[in-house]
């Protein structure tokens, strides 16, 4: 598109171009120079028009399809397609339970009533009962939920079709105040902020080792980096059948994961044509992926902590760590040979870091599984990015780049060093 | 309700749990926090206290459905007492006769407030008519099939082959007859009979057949009470139980009986997909006629389990006005919507 409307402009400047010549030799040329005018304006009318064409034909035939169009032929007679997507269940406070739904089918759906623990229930349904399509409800039920205990809720339109969500563990849902916010800041700081941090201090000896070893370590960072992002893939693709249809997850994956390494591509650019990428702007990049990643990351933990799924269990925090720790590791990796200053480490380690506890918050107080997917697939995106960049850095040092020898072996390292932290972690 | 678990289940497995690392990782992170004290309120569960108010949700009114169904369309405190004793006439043998005009046709119903079931109705409503005769009298039922599959009606009782329901289809647009002498006394059923039995039963197309003793029962306030289910999803299992249909109904519009008369219930159970119904009389016991062949008292008893297609006749006389509840005692089906309350107003004096 972009490359067609470019070539368009080009055609019109050589055009009044020649008019302004022509313009010289006024009297003579006046009459030829206005035909030409008027030849490129009707020129940019009639391509308008035939970009328009299509759509118009579209409206026109979607207006006659509605007004005497087949549709009969299409609808089945029974059952109507309904569909409600859960996207919420809160436990604001004793005996009350709050659900969030939304209408993401293509008929609208009335709400008839709402059985909790297989028994029927009092509730309200805000706005109103009637849903239509891609309007969000929400049911507020008085039950006398047992802390510890799953409930299972299952919402009866008025066709009789059910809709069903179960949690496994109902537990008070945290409220926005400080005591909350402090909590899911820390969990923040533990799981993402240290951890980058501690895997920072492996600057100095990276700028000990010889060109050849940074590479290998650079290699591993991109072995990390590949993990996490299938892992963050995997994240998204099973979050899919939580979505909404109309909302399209594996739609909001592709736009992740194709868009996202594209964009920033496209801004690390602006203003640097054909120049290599610094090491500091590789770190920075690095840093961005992984803080995009932790932010999804963040998302899982506030969200599982918010649903109480989060298992009882002190001593796995280590392997936590150790599996985060990692991450430090790949952002310094690029800076071997440079001399960043202390403020410039710290600010790096934010960007990776800080974003698990925006995650935390967001995943916490307000989870939605649709915008889990979108942030899990930006986070696979740019790490995509990032690993075409460091794969592109490592060629200038070694004619095969990734595949060398000794970094192959680094990516192999990378994956192996996730998968056995990982190990304690799921321990 | 065991396959509808099962989904929820599935779904719930992949759901949030996206990874299991996180789960058992995010536990160590807050036990490290609160360890650590660096929290102010380390435990959030105890920084939100317990609200006063837990014992509010607990409160009675808060089960059941919401709203009402249309009692204009099919109300089932009329349908109670509404019992069919066909158009009378005496044959010249002396016998009497009973004849009956039964049409099947396709209705939407409303099983509970604002949920509406595609059933397959005798005359209309599920249950169909409650047709009530003598021993001994000669019954003639035309049968008319006007809905959009084949069906029959299979009357329970002694008769002769040709004349039960079950070989003899009757296609959509077509009529039978159906004429036999009633025996033996007690209440039955009558369901249609085509294939699959399952489908077309647990449709609606079942109903009361109550065949009265010569020489009648003792006088009593009588009511049919008919336990049938409903899956409105086609999960194979119930989303609505309840005594003739509505889920609730009893409950919001209590039956009215009066303190020391006499009550007989004839219950039946027409559940399909569920073995077994029960019934469950609050403040009370009554006297159990199983079948209702026999006037002798089978058992005296508060709780009655029975399986599909069986009946009982049920006599009881409450000696404490205020209200009392009757249910399954299956709790699952009694929250689901077969529940119910008898007002006993207390005895005006004469």
């Amino acid at each position: 598109m972009n490359h067609r409307d470019s070539e368009g402009d080009n055609a019109v400047e050589t055009v009044s171009a020649s008019t302004t010549y022509a313009s010289d030799d006024r009297p003579a040329q006046s009459a030829p120079s206005e035909v030409t005018e008027h030849r490129t304006g009707q020129g940019r009318l009639s391509l308008a028009a035939k970009g328009v064409l299509p759509l118009l034909l579209l409206a026109g035939l979607l207006v006659v399809f509605g007004q005497v169009g087949p549709i009969g032929v299409f609808r089945a007679a029974f059952p109507p397609i309904e569909e409600l997507t859960f996207e919420r269940i809160a436990f604001p406070q004793a005996g009350l339970i709050r659900v969030h739904l939304v209408n993401g089918g293509p008929e609208p759906v009335t709400v008839a009533q709402v059985i909790v623990d297989d028994a029927y229930w009092e509730h309200t349904v805000t706005p109103d009962r009637d849903v239509g399509r891609l309007e969000n409800i929400v049911v507020e039920i008085p039950y006398p939920w047992v802390d510890g205990d799953p409930v299972a809720i299952s919402i009866v339109s008025s066709t009789g079709v059910t809709f069903a969500e179960e949690v496994d563990v109902a537990t008070l849902s945290p409220q926005v105040n400080r005591s909350y916010i402090v909590t899911f800041a820390l969990l923040g700081v533990y799981v993402g902020v240290i951890p980058v941090f501690l895997g920072l201090l492996w600057l100095p000896f990276l700028a000990g080792v010889s060109t050849r070893w940074v590479d290998f370590f650079l290699s591993l960072t991109v072995g990390l980096l590949l993990f996490i992002g299938v892992d963050a893939l995997e994240g998204a693709f099973s979050l899919t059948g939580r979505v909404a249809s109309a909302f399209q997850g594996v739609g909001l994956i592709v736009l992740g994961v194709v868009g996202t390494p594209l964009i920033i591509h496209a801004l690390s650019r602006v203003g640097r044509r054909g120049a290599d990428v610094t090491p500091l702007g590789l770190s920075t990049l690095i840093a961005v992926g992984i803080g995009l990643h932790n932010l999804g990351e963040g998302l899982a933990i506030g969200s599982s902590y918010a649903v109480g799924e989060v298992a009882l269990g002190t001593s796995l925090v280590f392997g936590f760590l150790l599996h985060n720790t990692t991450e430090g590791l790949g952002i310094v990796a690029p800076l071997a040979r440079s001399r960043p200053s202390m403020g410039m480490l710290a600010v790096l380690g934010l960007i990776a870091g800080v974003p698990t506890i925006l995650g935390t918050w967001i995943g916490g107080f307000s989870y939605s599984p649709t915008a889990s997917v979108l942030f899990l697939a930006i986070g696979a995106g740019a790490i995509v990015q990032v690993v075409t960049v460091l794969a592109r850095s490592m060629k200038s040092h070694e004619r095969d780049g990734l595949m060398g020898p000794l970094n192959a072996a680094g990516v192999v390292v990378g994956l192996i060093v996730m998968y056995a932290t990982g190990l304690f972690v799921a321990a | 309700m065991t396959d509808r678990q099962d989904d929820v289940d599935n779904q719930a497995e992949s759901g949030i749990s996206r990874r299991d690392l996180l789960r058992s990782g995010v536990a160590g992170a807050v036990g490290l926090a609160a360890g650590a004290g660096a929290l102010t309120a380390s435990n959030p569960g105890e920084a939100q206290p317990r609200l006063t108010g837990a014992g509010d949700a607990h409160s009675p009114e808060l089960a059941g459905t919401k709203g009402d169904v249309d009692l204009s369309v099919f109300d089932p405190t009329a349908f109670l007492k509404d019992f069919d004793y066909g158009n009378v006439s005496t044959l010249p043998s002396g016998q009497t006769q009973r004849e009956y005009q039964m049409v099947a046709v396709d209705r939407e119903i409303e099983v509970a407030p604002g949920v509406y079931f595609a059933a397959w109705t005798y005359n209309g409503t599920v249950p169909g008519p409650s047709i009530r005769c003598t021993e001994g009298d000669h019954l003639k039922v035309t049968f008319t099939n006007a809905g959009s599959h084949p069906h029959t009606i299979h009357f329970h009782g002694i008769h002769a082959a040709g004349m039960d329901g079950v070989f003899e289809i009757v296609q959509p647009g077509e009529s039978f007859v159906y004429e036999f002498d009633a025996a033996p006394m007690g209440f039955h059923l009558y369901h249609c009979h085509a294939l699959p039995l399952k489908r077309h039963v647990h449709k609606g197309l079942y109903g009361a057949f109550i065949v009265d003793p010569p020489e009648g029962r003792p006088e009593a306030n009588e009511m049919m009470m008919l336990m049938n289910g409903f899956d409105t999803n086609f999960d194979g299992d119930n989303e609505v139980y309840a005594v003739n249909t509505v889920a609730f109904h009893y409950q919001r519009h209590p039956i009215e009986i009066e303190q020391g008369e006499l009550v007989r219930v004839y219950l039946g159970n027409t559940t399909e997909f569920d073995l077994l119904n029960s019934f469950h009389l609050h403040g009370n016991f009554f006297r159990l006629y199983r079948t209702g062949t026999d006037l002798e008292r089978y058992e005296w008893t508060d709780t009655l389990m029975l399986c599909q297609g069986e009946r009982a006749v049920l006599e009881f006389t409450y000696d404490f006005p205020g209200q009392f509840m009757f249910h399954a005692h299956q709790s699952e089906f009694a929250e689901l919507g077969w529940m119910g309350i008898f007002d006993v107003k207390p005895r005006t004096v004469v």
